[in-house]
């Protein structure tokens, strides 16, 4: 299921002033794979998530896109990169001025301009229940809702364009244990269906061991391993041990083996 | 070959076919979801076995053709099949906007919420105003809560770095309330009036009101939207549970910031306009700097320079009140920082020429005139 590479960084440096996030970091994600990223808070996940979709400027490094390279593309080949990926960002960061339903229709407006507006309505109103929120919220403002509903808006959002490749940061934390696993679920199933890659950065070893074909670990300013789960386990780096088989570790383990 | 989604309509052994080709996706759809609409009749199949993608976009159209027509869908493939089950189970019509009303009854409705919202803003002003008191007699009653750091920090934002626009203000104000006397006064021989007219109307009105309105642009609005931005972050609330009242950490610093520093800006203001007027007369109208301040101090009544700075310390205070009220009043999103910024700048500059029109009767009435 795994392909090449569409996204390959290599050599990235990433730093505010003096303090130096990412040195000589490399990471490449599969066509068609679910690539989970982890890290200690402050690791830099987030910083990496912005370098790639061209947020955040590097020091030095190389960022390849669907073969093309980030920052020497022009703004049409941009704006065409653009409309192939969706961001699911840490906080949501919907527009707190337009309705749900209308955070969905902004990137459809944007890159689609003769939509009429009946099916933009329909396909606004089923992308959010797809996304796993009731109707009922399409017409709400993100004020009016709590932060998993939020969490769920943003992703009906990074949806609109159907992409073939997703950007989440954090997409679980916040969320209910059952609603955690159905959002797994639906990214799976998403996966499937529109042929999806995924890179999605979680703390969350439930969704680790549900969902990602592998996992990279960031520490130490570079991605340290990357590697399907099974095989990381394996590794004798302290802080994968801690991280995986620790007491939370083992416990998202034995569930999913059970 | 093309990726344009297309469809042709075919009757087939009397049942109704559409046909589609290309991409259903949502970049190639085109004009094909208008003209689903206006099918000629229901068709009865939809065969997609020649299409080449389809998105949710594109199975949302197959699934409203069943939906609403009952046409099976054939040839689609494992993921489209998958797609379209997935639309299908999210059908759940709703709104996108909440209920909106007739243009009469939304004109009769924003009627009713303006006059509601006027007068209930002046009751919260008041509440605020009351709140405000009760925390000052607390601090009082405990001196050691009081935020001298907070305080000393708005004296530089709102003071010290004012002083250099203020004083810019205040001399071309100066300048131009001289130079127009002048040329009034002129015509009647009387030119000498030129500086009863500056030292008297500068103590008394405009150095203290333009000082007012240039803190309440400055200080008014930041407060405001300071307050406002840390009401929608939660860190208001954040304060209030670990037991530091916002009244006493933001607003009380920030209002005694402004009560104390307005006299100070307004004297300075008035003293600066004083300048600009007395250089314009020395070089428009010959007459020395001596000759100027001698005649100020014959013309201008000391009772002038009490009247700017008894004014002054109230329209700080006002200033400050409104500014950290409207900053409170800040909830849902972030259009609403920029709605009480202004409402604070408005309201302050408002009530400040208010009770500048109070004052003025006031003070001529006891004989201050
Ligand atoms: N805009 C910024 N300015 C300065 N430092 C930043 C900025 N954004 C992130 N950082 C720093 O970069 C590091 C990595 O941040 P981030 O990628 O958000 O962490 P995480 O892995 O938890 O997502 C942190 O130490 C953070 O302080
Ligand atoms: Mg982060």
């Amino acid at each position: 299921m795994s392909g090449d590479p569409i996204i390959t960084v290599t050599g990235l440096r990433n730093s505010f002033g003096e303090h130096v996030v990412h040195e000589d970091l490399d990471i490449d994600v599969r066509q068609g794979e679910i690539l989970g990223v982890v890290g200690g808070s402050g690791s830099g996940k987030s910083v990496l998530l912005r370098s790639i979709i061209g947020l955040q400027r590097p020091d030095k490094g190389e960022i390849r896109i669907f073969g093309e390279q980030v920052d020497h593309t022009s703004a049409e080949q941009e704006l065409d990169l653009r409309r192939r990926w969706g961001v699911l960002f840490q906080n949501g960061a919907l527009f707190s001025t337009l309705t749900v339903a209308e955070n969905v229709q902004v990137p459809l407006r944007e890159f689609y301009k003769n939509i009429d507006e009946q099916l933009l309505s329909e396909i606004a109103t089923f992308k959010i229940v797809m996304s796993g929120l009731p109707a009922d919220t399409a017409p709400k403002y993100p004020s009016e809702l709590s932060g998993g509903m939020r969490k769920r808006a943003a992703l009906a959002r990074a949806l609109a364009l159907d992409p073939t490749l997703l950007f989440l940061d954090e997409p679980t934390a916040g969320l209910d244990p059952i609603g955690a696993a159905a959002f797994d679920e639906l990214i799976l199933e998403l996966r499937s269906t529109l042929d999806l890659t995924v890179f999605l950065i979680t703390h969350d070893l439930d969704t680790l061991h549900a969902i990602c074909d592998r996992v990279a670990v960031i520490a130490d300013k570079k991605v340290i391993a990357i590697a399907p789960i099974a095989e990381l386990l394996e590794l004798d780096h302290p802080w994968i041990q801690e991280y995986f088989n620790g007491p939370r570790g083992r416990a998202a383990a034995i569930e999913k083996a059970a | 070959m093309s990726f344009e989604a297309d469809f042709t309509e075919q009757d087939d052994a009397g049942e109704h076919i559409l046909r589609f080709t290309g991409r259903l996706t949502v970049a190639r759809l085109g004009n094909v979801p208008r003209r689903l609409e206006e099918l000629s009749s229901p068709p009865g199949k939809a065969d997609v076995s020649a299409v080449d993608r389809v998105d949710t976009v594109g199975a949302w159209l197959l699934h409203k053709l069943n939906r609403d027509h009952g046409a099976t869908i054939i040839g689609a493939s494992d993921d489209a099949q998958r797609l379209i089950k997935q639309v299908s189970i999210a059908d759940d019509p709703a709104k996108t906007r909440p209920d909106a009303d007739g243009p009469i009854a939304r004109m009769l409705r924003g009627i009713g919420r303006g006059t509601l919202e006027a007068g209930s803003s002046l009751l919260g002003l008041l509440a605020f105003f009351g709140g405000l008191l009760i925390a000052t007699g607390q601090v009082i009653a405990n001196p050691r809560r009081f935020r001298l750091h907070a305080l000393v920090e708005r004296f530089e934002s709102v003071g010290v770095s004012a002083l250099g626009i203020i004083g810019l203000m205040s001399f071309l104000i100066g300048i131009v309330i001289a130079q127009q006397g002048a040329v009034q006064l002129r015509q009647f021989g009387a030119e000498i009036f030129t500086i009863n007219l500056i030292g008297r109307i500068t103590l008394r009105e405009l150095g203290v009101l333009m000082t007012a309105i240039m803190v309440a642009g400055r200080s008014g609005s930041a407060f405001a939207a300071q307050i406002g931005s840390m009401k929608l972050a939660e860190e208001v609330d954040a304060m209030r549970t670990i037991g530091i009242p916002p009244m006493e950490a933001l607003v009380l610093p920030r209002v005694l910031a402004t009560t104390l520093l307005m006299p100070l800006l307004g004297f300075y203001a008035s003293f600066i306009m004083i300048v600009g007027g007395g250089l314009l007369c020395w070089v428009g109208l010959d007459i020395p700097p001596t000759t100027y301040i001698q005649r100020l101090r014959e013309v201008v009544p000391l009772t002038d320079l009490w009247v700017g700075l008894i004014k002054a310390p109230v329209f700080g205070f006002i200033i400050g009140l409104t500014g950290c009220f409207q900053g409170m009043q800040v909830q849902g999103n972030n259009e609403q920082v920029g709605l009480k910024t202004t409402a604070a700048v408005v309201q302050a500059i408002f009530l400040v020429i208010v009770l500048d029109a109070f004052f003025a009767v006031f003070f001529s009435s006891i004989g201050w005139g």
